[in-house]
């Protein structure tokens, strides 16, 4: 290809030709630099948490601030970080690659979506920064809400606008799947991180418009004391509850599909083999998308909800398990007499495999009537969705960014620190978080910020919040050096071939290393399912050892 | 034809598929909508169910002849909205304007009903929530009388579900307005007429939610 040195990148030039980009790639990349950069806040504000907790009584943090610090971390988190990264980075870099689309269905809305995402995110920190420290948990519950401080109407707004982001990105990406594939893309051709951004965009379709009109209602309350949630005024904030959850919930599946995508993708390049169950694994996604929706009242079992409804939420929740099971298994299959080739992002996948396993067991446990009312707001919790929220959404995320790393950037990263980095992030992240199991079974509450009064029946407490805290350093240092050799590599890196990992979607086979403005010169068409290794490998380019 | 190509942007294959995601897109939407909505209509089911009686006695303070007005006025705009369609697809664009003309005066009606109601509403202190404070006689209504536990709520349900709704039509009004600029400039043709088809759904959805708003609202 004569234009090579032509790509998405260098097509235009200047701030500018970014900030009013409609080019799918380059959407994705700004959200990469916008989630990374709230990635860090909330990272710096775990080290927070975590360095008060290290050892007991109050160190660098008093009683409210701890709060507040970890009302943030929530907040950012959630709502600036795991919900949209992986559809806002990967879904928009990588889904229209991945069908042969020259872009997504309303490029123009895709970069609204982004403003508004952008909006709504400063509103989040300027609000608690300048206007005052909301310490609610990023779950906003009332009665408490609605007396705190102001600065939960910009909280509450925020997360409303960044909500109709998410509804935007979902919506663009469903209408994208349906209408815009390339002559040969069934169905069942589909790769199945395309599956899994399908069944988000449901969730994020579905869901997100509650949490909106509950935000609505919630500032309403604030304003005006309507009167719909606040007890005193003969309102129920159970039903807030159920509002909340009945996005959050749903909410969790948009963080952890991709991921789970992701994943699937992982698999089938690096074991070099056709994805094991791929029709199983595609329509689990959409299970646990529609499953998703009926099983919110499980956050709720001691909130007086009626004994009967948290016995059918119990059971209901006992069923994602289903399909999450067909996934698990069928990516363990995938390896099964496969060339498994251990790079980096195989190194994430496997440990996605490993941590999210474990968070997905205890969160069958927590769904137990009789045990989650002894686990309940206890680090056994704390621990068991940040298995699932960091070990499942971010691992996944961190493996498919290294993955596709080579196609954003154009650039190869150093195989050695990745390697190492992603021991010191396994070691960390089970050390700050496997302790915290411990803790919780025996009883440690959440969202405390000192535990010296508990330490005369349970003495163990001081040593595993120690454990837990050093571990929670090591994984940011793991953290930290993925950012330094990922921006080593963007100025030092070694030019990237078009498919380094000899893989066969189309955003590998058919575009340059960088892909085009465009994405392709010529409309592919697609002869083959996406991971077809058992065909000649003259059709996907041989293995390079980069 | 030449204007119609103009209007296919370059990421689609066809008309057809640009139209088609469109108005998928479109759907989405409005499913977005019925589930912002659905809020709502929970919170209205949940505290009904708690306080029939109340509510039963509060929503004699709303006046149905004005409902009715505003339901016979939505309905007539979404029949004028959906001829309007039907005219831009033959390219009839004279019978269009007049048609989004006609539509954009229902909307406009019915918000200057709204008007009225709210503003009889706040002048004798029936507020939303803890502004709540009726006082005054209306058509033989004393509404000091009213004031009893949790109407207030049943007001606050009524001023949000009323109030986003109007939100919506005050929505719907800037989008017929600019359409029929666009009409009139002769943007749409036969080929391309994809904003209109997708202004008149959403119009229908805005009806239909007062369709279901009026009979909770003011009738039962």
């Amino acid at each position: 290809m004569s234009d090579e040195s032509h790509n998405y990148l260098n097509a235009r030039k200047g701030l500018w030709s970014w900030l009013s980009t409609t080019d799918h790639k380059r959407i994705g990349i700004m959200y990469a630099i916008a989630c990374g950069a709230f990635f860090l806040l909330g990272g710096i504000l775990a080290t927070f948490v975590r360095t008060e907790l290290g050892e007991p009584g109050e160190t660098i943090l008093g009683q409210d601030q701890y709060n507040q610090v970890f009302t943030l971390h929530g907040v950012v988190m959630v709502f600036l970080v795991i919900i949209p990264a992986i559809p806002g980075i990967l879904g928009n870099f990588v889904l229209p690659l991945q069908i042969g689309a020259k872009d997504v269905a309303f490029p123009r809305l895709n970069l609204a979506s982004w403003y508004l995402f952008m909006a709504g995110a400063i509103m989040a920190v300027c609000g608690w920064l300048f206007v005052g420290r909301v310490d609610t948990g990023w779950t906003f519950y009332t009665p408490y809400s609605s007396g705190a401080s102001n600065a939960v109407l910009w909280l509450t707004s925020a997360v409303f606008i960044a909500g109709f982001a998410s509804i935007f990105t979902g919506l663009n990406f469903i209408v994208t799947v349906h209408k815009m594939r390339a002559p040969g893309m069934t169905w069942n051709r589909l790769p199945l991180f395309t599956w899994a951004i399908y069944a988000t965009g449901i969730v994020q379709v579905l869901a997100t418009p509650v949490i909106g009109i509950t935000m609505v209602l919630l500032f309403l309350e604030k304003l005006l004391q309507i009167g719909i949630f606040d007890p005193a005024l003969g309102g129920d904030p159970v039903l807030f509850q159920h509002f909340f959850w009945f996005y959050s919930h749903p909410a969790v599946y948009i963080m952890i599909l991709p991921a789970m995508g992701i994943i699937s993708d992982l698999m089938g390049t690096f074991s070099r083999q056709h994805v094991s169950g791929y029709t199983f694994i595609a329509l689990s996604s959409v299970a646990i998308a529609f499953l998703g929706f009926l099983v919110w009242g499980h956050h709720m079992f001691v909130a007086g909800q009626s004994a009967l409804s948290s016995i059918i939420f119990s059971m209901l929740t006992f069923l994602i398990g289903i399909p999450t099971g067909i996934k698990v298994f069928n990516w363990v299959a995938t390896m099964y007499k496969g060339s498994v080739w251990l790079r980096t992002p195989m190194i994430y996948a496997l440990m996605f495999l490993f941590l999210f396993t474990i968070g997905g067991l205890t969160g069958i446990m927590v769904g137990v009537l009789a045990v989650d009312v002894h686990l309940h707001d206890t680090y056994f919790v704390v621990a068991h969705f940040h298995y699932v929220m960091m070990g499942g959404a971010l691992i996944g995320l961190i493996g498919g960014l290294h993955y596709w790393w080579p196609k954003m950037t154009g650039r190869m990263y150093n195989e050695t620190a990745g390697v190492i980095a992603a021991i010191l992030v396994f070691i960390g992240f089970n050390l700050t978080f496997f302790t915290q199991f411990f803790l919780g079974t025996k009883g440690m509450p959440r969202r405390y910020h000192d535990y010296s009064e508990f330490l005369e029946i349970y003495p163990e407490f001081a040593v595993l919040n120690l454990a837990s805290t050093i571990g929670s350093y090591i994984l940011g240092v793991g953290l930290v050096m993925i950012l330094v050799y990922a921006l080593y590599s963007l100025f030092r890196g070694p030019k990237a071939t078009a498919n380094p990992w000899g893989a066969c979607t189309l955003e590998w086979t058919h575009t340059g290393p960088v892909p085009d403005e465009h994405n392709f010169h010529d409309t592919p068409l697609v002869t083959r399912g996406p991971y077809d290794y058992h065909l000649a490998d003259d059709v996907f380019g041989k293995k390079t050892e980069s | 034809m030449s204007s119609a190509d103009t209007t296919l942007k370059h990421y689609f294959v066809s008309h057809e598929q640009q139209f088609d995601a469109a108005k998928l897109g479109m759907w989405l939407f409005l499913v977005t909508e019925i589930l912002l909505f659905a809020g709502m209509f929970v919170a209205y089911a949940v505290y009904r169910s708690w306080h029939p009686e109340v509510f039963l006695q509060a929503s004699e303070l709303l006046d149905w002849r004005l409902g009715a007005l505003n339901t016979v006025v939505l309905l007539a705009s979404s029949f004028t909205v959906a001829l309007s369609i039907h005219f831009v697809q033959k390219g009839e664009n004279d019978k269009v304007v007049v048609l989004l003309i006609m539509t954009l005066v229902c909307a406009a009606i019915f918000m200057v009903v709204k008007y009225f109601e709210y503003s009889g509403k706040f002048s004798h202190g029936v507020f939303p929530g803890a502004g709540f404070e009726p006082h005054g006689i209306v058509d033989g209504k004393d509404y000091s009388k009213y004031d009893i536990p949790f109407a207030p709520q049943f007001f606050s349900i009524y001023f949000v579900m009323t109030g986003i709704h109007g939100v919506h039509v005050l929505v719907g009004m800037g989008l017929f307005g600019w359409l029929t600029t666009r009409v009139a400039r002769g943007h749409f043709s036969p080929q391309y007429y994809t904003p209109v088809e997708l202004t008149g759904l959403y119009w229908h959805l805005v009806d239909i939610i007062w369709i279901f708003l009026f009979p909770l609202l003011y009738l039962i």
